[in-house]
């Protein structure tokens, strides 16, 4: 899209996001934290998604990992919460090298029934292990920190602390995606042999992707952790994760913005929808099949596509 | 100096002898034409060399070096570029970002993430430059998938240069170019920088005889004749079975 858009549309969109405390119920600001928190997810997903062309059907294991990371020395052991973040944070990045290993070696339908196998073991995992994960009751009681002096409990607090986490992801991903390695990932998406005999290291490239877009994800499951202050093994489910994937899908795999705007707005539809009807998965579903017949490469490019036509010369 | 020496090798596709024990070598600077039918081994030949591949027996020498079990990215960072008989480019980027990722490709800047690959000044210069030379300045903004077959085959070559290459692999350049386009083409190939060795599979006679001096024929996986281009077309084996006139 060209500058002269999309520079007005993000600097928009962020100043509404930072005014959404003075402006909006405390119900909407609570939402729409929420839905930053799905929009790190569904950027970090595109990284492995859009950028790379695996398309991940597990995404959830590090979201959950993180949150369980978190949650399990801080309410059982009685770490501090920041404490507690870092070995989420290191659950996740730890859990991503090793599956890393082998996930790389796998392409397409593969990679995602791999990917899928990865994040229900854990899951099943959390089920079972209940001494540990709490089992299907999960781990209540997670303390939310302070920063500099400001306790997180303060909703307005929190919603900020959300904010600027979000605007700093998503800032040093649009920076990585423009980068060198941003473009090799790209090019190793369109021709794996081309990028081969051009001399690059396509496995290094493709597990450093996939252990970043899992690390981002983390991020966004330690935000989700003090959020609920609560964490289960929904968390892991993978109906989790294909709806992360779905996020990508409609606003645009390889946009980054695009599935991070669908993060935000998905999560508030889904809760407005659900005031209406129970069947929010349906309406989800209809979206979906109307972005394939429509927008078959998100709603970001083709906004970008009508754009484009209403000035030929650009 | 020896660019390249094929020693010995073989190559099999279960029972089917691709490559069936061919040796030949390549001086630096040369042009150098690989000859053959339809099914000869000419693709896998090129394959073997740039370790796409791997050979049955024999030994792959790159400039004096054995490459044999080096994997291919290993083998481009040794000074070896090839482009592929069936186009293969990246498709939804532009003719810009091909030549860059190009360009890129053995610079120190292709491990950094957190600054805009557009802010390297040298990068952008010699990606500008590339395409300037080759007269696909107009195209740069274009996606490669929308560009015509003929640009797609230039931009082939110009991706294989732009590693600064020492020895250039062209797999049939001009397979299923117009006439005008396989001037264009042909003239591409015959300019290149006579520092380059040029290894390249042709089908069209007439552009093997214009671009290079030396040949090499194959034939069922077998080497049929290998030197001057003009010996190798006298060669009555030669002319029987590649020309099919006796």
């Amino acid at each position: 899209m060209s500058r002269r858009y999309w520079i007005p549309a993000v600097g928009l969109g962020l100043l509404f996001l930072s005014a959404v405390p003075t402006l909006l119920p405390r119900y909407a600001i609570d939402l729409i934290a929420q839905g930053m928190i799905f929009a790190i997810v569904g950027m970090g997903l595109d990284i492995l998604v859009g950028y790379l062309g695996l398309p991940s059907l597990g995404h959830a294991a590090f979201f959950g990992l993180a949150s369980y990371g978190l949650a399990i020395p801080v309410t059982r052991l009685g770490w501090a919460p920041w404490a507690g973040a870092g070995v989420g944070l290191l659950t996740a990045a730890v859990a991503a090298a090793l599956f890393g290993l082998l996930a790389v070696r796998c392409r397409g339908v593969y990679f995602l029934v791999s990917t899928l196998a990865f994040g229900q073991v854990l899951w099943g995992g959390a089920v079972k292990w209940t001494s540990v994960s709490g089992g299907y009751n999960g781990i209540p009681g997670i303390p939310r920190p302070s920063l500099f002096g400001w306790s997180l409990w303060e909703p307005d607090a929190f919603y900020y602390f959300v904010y600027a986490v979000f605007v700093v992801v998503a800032a040093m991903l649009v920076l990585f995606v423009l980068s060198p390695v941003g473009k090799i990932l790209t090019g190793i998406r369109e021709s794996e042999s081309r990028m081969r005999v051009l001399g690059y290291r396509n496995q290094l490239y493709r597990y450093m992707a996939f252990s970043l877009s899992a690390f981002v994800t983390g991020i966004a499951g330690i935000l989700m952790a003090y959020f609920n202050t609560f964490v289960g093994p929904d968390s892991l489910h993978w109906s989790l994760s294909a709806q992360t994937l779905l996020m990508v899908i409609l606003g645009g795999a390889g946009t980054l913005l695009g599935p991070a705007g669908a993060g935000i707005l998905l999560v508030v539809a889904q809760n407005l929808i659900s005031n209406v009807t129970e069947r929010w998965t349906m309406v989800l579903g209809l979206l979906y099949v109307a972005t394939m017949l429509f927008a078959p490469r998100g709603v970001l490019v083709l906004l970008r596509g009508l754009l484009a036509q209403r000035r030929p010369s650009s | 100096m020896t660019a390249l020496s094929v020693e010995q090798i073989s190559c099999h596709y279960g029972g089917l002898k691709a490559l069936d024990s061919v040796s030949f070598s390549v001086a630096e600077g040369a042009r150098h034409v690989i000859l053959g039918p339809n099914g000869a081994g000419k693709t896998t030949l090129f394959d073997v060399i740039t370790g796409e591949k791997s050979p049955s027996s024999g030994r792959i020498m790159l400039f004096g070096r054995d490459v044999t079990g080096l994997r291919s990215d290993r083998r481009a960072w040794l000074g070896l570029a090839r482009t592929f008989q069936i186009t293969n480019l990246f498709w939804d980027l532009t003719v810009e970002e091909n030549v860059l990722l190009a360009c890129l490709a053995q610079e120190q800047s292709r491990r950094v993430f957190y600054r805009p690959a557009g802010s390297f000044p040298d990068l952008v210069a010699k990606t500008r430059s590339l395409l300037e030379e080759f007269g696909l300045g107009k195209l740069a903004k274009v996606k490669v998938r929308s560009t015509s077959y003929g640009e797609q085959r230039q931009l082939e070559i110009v991706i294989a240069l732009a590693t600064q290459a020492r020895l250039i692999l062209l797999d049939e350049p001009t397979a299923g170019l117009s006439g005008e386009a396989t001037k264009l083409v042909t003239r591409l190939t015959g300019n290149l920088p006579a520092t380059i060795t040029v290894l390249l599979v042709e089908h069209d006679l007439d552009v093997a005889f214009q671009v290079s001096q030396t040949a090499t024929v194959l034939h069922q996986g077998k080497l049929i004749a290998h030197g001057p281009i003009e010996e190798v077309r006298a060669n009555p084996t030669v002319r029987q079975i590649y020309l099919g006139r006796r």
